[in-house]
Parts: structure tokens; C-alpha cells; sequence
């Protein structure tokens, strides 16, 4: 590892032989994390597919209000993931105040994600009378799956949005370096790329060609 | 803070910032971001968590052989589960259950792992403590709460769930089904719990291991102790989150009224169960994704301690090092492509089973050549026959036994005849069980000085081997041929099968069932070496009893706080280098440079 380049990362506490792959530790962690997580997001949806293809499934969806509903809560959320590469790119240039800027407003297309998402759940429940144990579609698996894994996905982004606006507040204070707002982009952008996967597999698979 | 002498073994360090040292109560022995504190935490968890797994055992030893027997204390205990002192049925599956649980999750995943493993991975790396230590605490903590939910499931009312370690369902997703109560919910929040820990503790053994090894240190000049806590962190990091998965699953079935693992029309004392559409064998895919890399989380660490002590013991280095780390790490990949071969019976196209089966005989050739490596590792060898070193010749032998009878189980023509009969009890008992406890042995009775400053007795650690040793191949021998008969596991009593209980079988768990009580009582003994050895053993001071090369003996016993006081040792060769022409000693330790090995500058590159 080149001492120019190695200026660029976190430091290991030992100068010794760390930083095998030039990464700190939080980056490393994070990488970690998100190999984790992926695997618990797999299991789901091998689960859904596994009970989709046993049982007869419905496709209750329609292009109007579902898939134009959740493709605007796409745009929202893939919206959230352009500012905070915005966000750690400032914080790389150093120019700190535009990086707190671009986490808020991540921040902010992440909560908006959420509050679309609910009125949708409510929206699901109330009118359409789907619950995670029964809806009158077919099976009830088909409710089951949908909450169980939108729900897991909607944790992630709640808990995104409280991490970045602890980053927003750490860096601002400069208590936190850059590295710890492009380690909290890597969380981000994996909770954007797990919707990736969700938005093809229950929405558009969910839905009638009129 | 006083100042830390820097061994005279270690010929160049280099100086970083110390950590100050904490004073009160409880952030130095309760809620402590010591790595080493953190170790011995998880160390007496997994000891408190033994014994209540050895207990559980000889209840279920006690219900096999007398059915109708009464034990007064076990009636006031337990007056549900055990009226007027007999055990139940239920009560007997309830004890199994939790003997499976606590046994794998508190005792085989914690201790070579998050014990051992914290205690002696930074050390051995050259670094103060874990990468990040305050995640360390809270992995112990979570862990610890897990244990707790575990065992509040005794205490419920319905009692500990009854559905094996395994929690199959429809069994355990459907209430009605078993004893009803809170006990399996309780179960599966624990082991939820417990899978975030383990990922936790996981992620924080990777990050540790990549990024704060000593100036010098290469991945291939890594004690086998560290690849195998590697490994396992890898397998763990993986695994859980899909047993995780899983266990929210199986919660939501019991709790919210899903059905992902409830087939439709299932009828449970004559009702129908309201659920339909789930399958019970995806409950067996996810568990056993899982499942299959836990045996290897459990076993691995073993594996490196023997390697390890063997080495050391043989005055030799490690026969084929780099086969040795290539063999782990082909175990640890093959474990995630084998889980099928649990679920023969359950329904599969004779086409899988037939690539689970290859797949899973491909296992037995990186064993093979660990096997094989430490038998070459002490060919030869100065045989030094301590207590550890005994442990760890106890470990090949079962590992040996325990895999011998893997190749029979892992062929589904046989499997379909020794499937949930007690061959396949005697096979992971042997491998994953006993084996792993074996290296656990190994390492507190080799650690031990280090830990404490102290030595344990060794005469004790020896009848300890013996007694235990004879012990486990005399209760686990003879159930490969009650599997043979085929007598089933789980039953908790075998009425009207007369030709099950002819040919011996009736003697047999007699034989086992004492066995097994002689064998838990010898651990008493070691147990009381244990905290003699930490009150009273003989004042260990030389910081290195053992002749050993890696960094941890090079630090003062026990090892002050911060592991190298602020200077971290440079490292010059790799872990093993033992019985070296022209040296000095037999031994060169780690952070000898050529110069302290042989005497003189350049008379040897030494890499």
C-alpha cells in the first residue's frame, strides 16, 4: 500500500501489517453488516418464493393506484440515494456544511419513503382488507409475505433515517470524519438496493395485465 | 499508570497509544470493554451453561432406563412436568429440547469462540483488544439476555418446548400442538437474540483479524488458533442472519397467525388448524442452512487449539501449515453446500440427495488432511505429554471416530436407515459435541497459566482425561449399535416394539446411562481443579511455562490491561518454529529476530 493512498483511509490503531484491503475498521464493519443482512433478506425472499411457487398466487395488484404508488415510493427512495452520494462526495472535498446539507435531504427522501409506505400498509388494511394473517386475494400467505418483507424493509430505512441524522449531527460538529458519512452511505445505498429487489419480486410480480 | 516492561523476547516494538485503565466496579468487571474480561464472561456462561446441559442430560439418561422411576426433589422441582417425581413424556422431550439448545447455542458456540477467542485472538495478533470493543460488551450482554429468555422458558407455564433443538414445525408453529404456554416463544426470542450477538461478535472477529495484526504478521504467519476464529467468524457472519430469518418467522406462525411453515388441512386432536399454504420443509431448508455451518462454528476452534498445542507439545513445527489453513477454509465453504444431507427423509429428489451426498463426502478429504497433519505433526516429534497435549490427542481421536461414522450417515441409502436413530446421536455427540469440548480442554488447561498466573494441577487434568475420555466412548460407543438395531432417538420410552428393547438394548442404556453419570461426576473434578487452580494453583511466573512461540507468551501472566502496555511487538517468522538448527533455544518465539534465535546477525534469513 502506497503512503499516498494510505493517507486516504482510516488508520488501524497498530501501523503494523492491518489494512489488507486499505479499509478501515467502520468500513470494513459496515461491508461486513451488509453481507449479513443480505443473507437475512435472501432467506425472506427465498421464502416468499418458495411459498409462492407452492400455492396458487394471487396478482390482486393494478397498474392504477399500486404499481404507480410504489414506483413513485421507487423514485423517492432511489431520489434519497443520488443526495447522498451528493453527501459523501462533498465530504470527501471537505466542504462540510453541503455534505450536512445532502445527508438532511436523504434524510428527509427517506422519511418521505416512509410516510408513503405507511399510507400504502394503511391504505392495504383498511380499504383492501389485507392482513399479514388473511386477505380476501387468496391465499393468506400472500399478505403474510408482503408485510413480513416490506416491513423488515421499511425497518431498515427507519433506522437509516435515525443514523444519518446522527451523522448529520456528528460531522457537523466535526466529531465524525468523512469516512463515517461515506460508511453510512454504504447502509443507505444497500437499503436502496434491498427495495431493488423487492419493488420487480412483490410488486410488478404481483400484478394483473389488464 | 505504572509503566509496562517490554519482554526481553521482543526484539523491536513499536509504541502507540495506551488506553488508561478502568477503576470502578463495574466498568472493570461487569459491563468491561477488556477484550480479556469479555472472554472470561463468555467463559463462565458457557460453564454455568454445561452444567445445566449436563444436568438436563442425565434426566433424560434416568427417564430412558426406568420410565416409572420417582425422584422426589425432581417433583417438587418441577410438579407439572414431573408429578409425585416421574417425568413425563412431555417432560422428558421438554429436557431434551433444552439440552440441545443450551448444549449448542450457550456451551459450543460461546465458549471456543466468543471465550477463548476474545481472550486470546488480539493478544496473539499483537493488538490491545478487539476493533471494536464497546460492540464486543454488547455482544456478551446480548448474548447473556439470550441465555436468560433460554432459561425463563422452565419457569413458564406449559414449561421448556418440546419440538428438539431443531424446532420443527408443524410442531412448534402450531400451539396446539405441544404442551401449551409461552416456552417455545421464549425459545425462539432467545435464539433470535442470539443470532444478533453471534453476528455482531462475528463481524467484530473479521474487522479484528484484517486490520490490527502486528507489523509483520501476515495472514500465513497467523497461529491456526487465529484461521480457525476467522473461519468461524465467517460461518457465523453468515448463518445467522438466516436463522434469524427464520426464528421471526416461526414466531410470526405462533404469534401473528401466519402460516409460512402450517400446511393447509393439517388436524391436530381431531380439529382442523386453521392455516394453510405454508411447508414445514422450509422451516428444514432455512434451519438447516444454518444448522450445517453451526457444527463447523462449533468444531473449528477446537481444531486450531489442537493444532496449535500439538505443535507445541511436539516440539515440531506444524506438518503442511498451508494445508492446514487451505483444508479450514474449504470446510468452512463446503459447510454452506451440505445441509441437505439433514433432511434425506424428508422428501427429496433422489437427484439432490445425490449432490448433497457427493458434496458432503468431499468434506472428508480437507478432514482428512488435517487429520493427517496432525498425525505428522507429532510423528516424530520430543513428545511432551502435558495435560494439553493429552486433550488435544483425546480431540484427533474423537474427531476421528465422530467422522467415521459422518461417511455412513452422509449416504443416503444408509442415512434412510440410521435417520433419527441413536447412530446418528453417538456421530454428532463424538464430532460436534464431545470433540469441541475436548478442544476446549486444550485450551483452558494450556491458556490456564496465562489467564491466571497460575498453574492447574496436572496430575488432576490427567485422571480428568482419562475418566472423561473412557467415559464419553463408553456412553457414546455403544449407541452406534443401538442405532444398528434401529433404536429411534427422541422416544421417550419404547413400548410394544419388543424386538427394539431384545439383543442387549435394555443392558446397553443401562451400561450408557451409568456411564454417563461417572463421566459428569469426573467433571466435578475438573471443575475443581479449575477454581483451585485460579485460588490456589502454583504461582506461575515465568510468562512462558510451556515453551511456546506465539505472541501471548511473550507478555507477563496475566496479561496487564492494554495486552502490550502501548508497544506492540514486531513479528519475524511464522507461528510454529520449533526444534530450529543452530538456534539457541528448541523454540523461536514470534517476535525473536534472527539475531535473538541464533546469536549472531544474518546467520539465518529466518523466513
Amino acid at each position: 500500500m502506497s503512503d499516498a493512498h494510505a493517507a486516504t483511509v482510516a488508520q488501524p490503531t497498530w501501523q503494523g501489517g492491518g489494512t489488507p484491503l486499505a479499509v478501515g475498521h467502520k468500513k470494513l464493519g459496515m461491508w461486513l453488516f451488509i453481507m449479513s443482512d443480505s443473507l437475512t433478506f435472501s432467506a425472506l425472499l427465498l421464502t416468499y418464493s418458495y411459498v409462492r411457487v407452492a400455492n396458487d398466487w394471487p396478482t390482486p395488484f393494478h397498474f392504477f393506484p399500486s404499481i404507480v404508488f410504489s414506483t413513485v415510493m421507487t423514485l423517492v427512495l432511489l431520489t434519497s440515494s443520488l443526495t447522498m452520494v451528493f453527501a459523501v462526495s462533498a465530504a470527501h472535498h471537505g466542504a462540510r456544511r453541503k455534505a450536512v446539507k445532502w445527508i438532511w435531504w436523504t434524510a428527509i427522501f427517506g422519511s418521505i419513503f416512509v410516510l408513503l409506505h405507511s399510507y400504502e400498509w394503511m391504505h392495504l388494511m383498511v380499504d383492501e382488507g389485507m392482513y399479514p394473517w388473511a386477505n380476501e386475494y387468496g391465499t393468506p400467505l400472500f399478505g403474510s409475505t408482503f408485510f413480513l418483507i416490506t416491513g423488515l424493509h421499511m425497518f431498515h430505512v427507519i433506522t437509516g433515517v435515525a443514523y444519518l441524522a446522527i451523522v448529520a449531527l456528528g460531522y457537523r460538529r466535526g466529531k465524525w470524519l468523512p469516512e463515517d458519512v461515506e460508511v453510512a452511505g454504504l447502509y443507505w445505498h444497500f437499503v436502496d438496493l434491498v427495495w431493488m429487489f423487492v419493488f420487480p419480486l412483490i410488486y410488478l410480480l404481483s400484478t394483473s395485465v389488464d | 499508570m505504572t509503566e509496562v516492561e517490554v519482554s526481553p523476547e521482543v526484539a523491536e516494538y513499536t509504541e502507540v497509544h495506551r488506553h488508561p485503565e478502568p477503576k470502578g466496579f463495574w466498568s472493570k468487571y461487569i459491563f468491561s470493554v477488556d477484550h480479556k474480561v469479555i472472554g472470561i464472561q463468555y467463559l463462565l456462561l458457557a460453564v454455568v451453561a454445561v452444567f445445566v446441559g449436563m444436568a438436563l442430560s442425565l434426566l433424560v439418561r434416568l427417564r430412558l432406563i426406568c420410565p416409572e422411576c420417582s425422584y422426589p426433589t425432581l417433583g417438587t422441582l418441577f410438579p407439572v412436568g414431573a408429578p409425585e417425581g416421574v417425568m413425563t413424556p412431555e417432560f422428558y422431550l421438554a429436557m431434551l429440547t433444552m439440552h440441545g439448545t443450551v448444549m449448542v447455542f450457550m456451551v459450543l458456540t460461546t465458549a471456543p469462540q466468543g471465550g477463548f477467542g476474545n481472550y486470546f485472538l488480539p493478544i496473539q495478533i499483537g493488538a490491545a483488544d478487539m476493533a471494536f470493543p464497546r460492540l464486543n460488551m454488547l455482544s456478551f450482554w446480548t448474548t447473556f439476555v439470550s441465555f436468560m429468555l433460554l432459561m425463563a422458558a422452565f419457569v413458564v407455564e406449559g414449561g421448556a418446548p418440546q419440538t428438539g433443538w431443531t424446532g420443527y414445525p408443524p410442531l412448534s408453529a402450531v400451539p396446539e400442538a405441544t404442551v401449551p404456554g409461552i416456552g417455545q416463544d421464549l425459545w425462539l426470542a432467545s435464539i433470535a437474540v442470539f443470532c444478533i450477538a453471534s453476528l455482531l461478535a462475528a463481524l467484530n472477529f473479521i474487522v479484528t483479524i484484517l486490520d490490527l495484526r502486528a507489523k509483520g504478521l501476515t495472514m500465513m504467519r497467523l497461529p491456526l488458533t487465529c484461521w480457525t476464529w476467522f473461519i468461524t467468524a465467517i460461518l457465523g457472519l453468515l448463518a445467522f442472519g438466516v436463522l434469524l430469518a427464520a426464528g421471526v418467522l416461526l414466531l410470526m406462525d405462533r404469534n401473528v397467525g401466519t402460516s409460512f411453515f402450517v400446511p393447509g388441512g393439517l388436524i391436530v386432536s381431531d380439529k382442523q388448524i386453521d392455516h394453510s399454504g405454508g411447508s414445514p420443509i422450509l422451516w428444514q431448508h432455512l434451519f438447516w442452512f444454518f444448522g450445517h455451518p453451526e457444527v463447523y462454528i462449533a468444531i473449528l476452534p477446537g481444531m486450531g487449539v489442537t493444532s496449535h498445542v500439538l505443535s507445541t507439545f511436539a516440539r515440531k513445527t506444524v506438518f503442511g501449515y498451508r494445508a492446514m489453513v487451505y483444508a479450514v477454509i474449504a470446510i468452512g465453504l463446503l459447510g454452506f453446500v451440505v445441509w441437505g444431507h439433514h433432511m434425506f427423509v424428508s422428501g427429496m429428489s433422489p437427484y439432490s440427495a445425490f449432490v448433497f451426498s457427493v458434496l458432503t463426502m468431499c468434506i472428508g478429504v480437507p478432514s482428512a488432511i488435517k487429520t493427517f497433519n496432525w498425525i505428522g505433526t507429532m510423528w516424530g516429534g520430543k513428545i511432551r505429554f502435558t495435560s494439553p497435549m493429552l486433550y488435544s490427542i483425546g480431540f484427533v481421536s474423537l474427531f476421528v471416530s465422530g467422522g467415521i461414522s459422518g461417511i455412513f450417515l452422509g449416504q443416503p441409502t444408509i442415512d434412510l436407515y440410521f435417520h433419527d436413530t441413536y447412530f446418528v446421536v453417538a456421530h454428532f455427540h463424538l464430532i460436534m459435541g464431545v470433540a469441541a469440548i475436548f478442544g476446549m480442554f486444550a485450551g483452558l488447561t494450556f491458556w490456564f497459566p496465562k489467564m491466571f498466573g497460575r498453574m492447574m494441577d496436572e496430575r488432576l487434568s490427567k485422571i480428568h482425561f482419562w475418566l472423561t475420555f473412557v467415559g464419553v466412548y463408553a456412553i457414546f460407543g455403544p449407541m452406534h449399535y443401538l442405532g444398528m438395531l434401529p433404536h429411534p432417538r427422541r422416544y421417550a420410552e419404547i413400548t410394544g416394539v419388543d424386538f427394539l428393547m431384545e439383543g442387549g438394548a435394555a443392558q446397553l442404556h443401562l451400561f450408557i446411562t451409568v456411564a454417563a453419570v461417572l463421566t459428569v461426576l469426573a467433571q466435578f473434578l475438573f471443575l475443581y481443579n479449575f477454581v483451585k487452580g485460579i485460588y490456589a494453583g502454583k504461582v506461575c511466573t515465568d510468562p512462558n511455562p510451556w515453551e511456546a512461540t506465539t505472541l501471548e507468551w511473550a507478555i507477563s501472566s496475566p496479561p496487564p490491561h492494554d495486552n502490550f502496555g502501548g508497544k506492540v511487538p514486531h513479528v519475524y517468522r511464522g507461528a510454529y518454529d520449533f526444534s530450529l538448527g543452530g538456534a539457541k533455544r528448541d523454540f523461536a518465539m514470534q517476535c525473536n529476530d534472527d539475531r535473538a534465535v541464533y546469536g549472531e546477525p544474518s546467520a539465518a534469513s529466518g523466513d
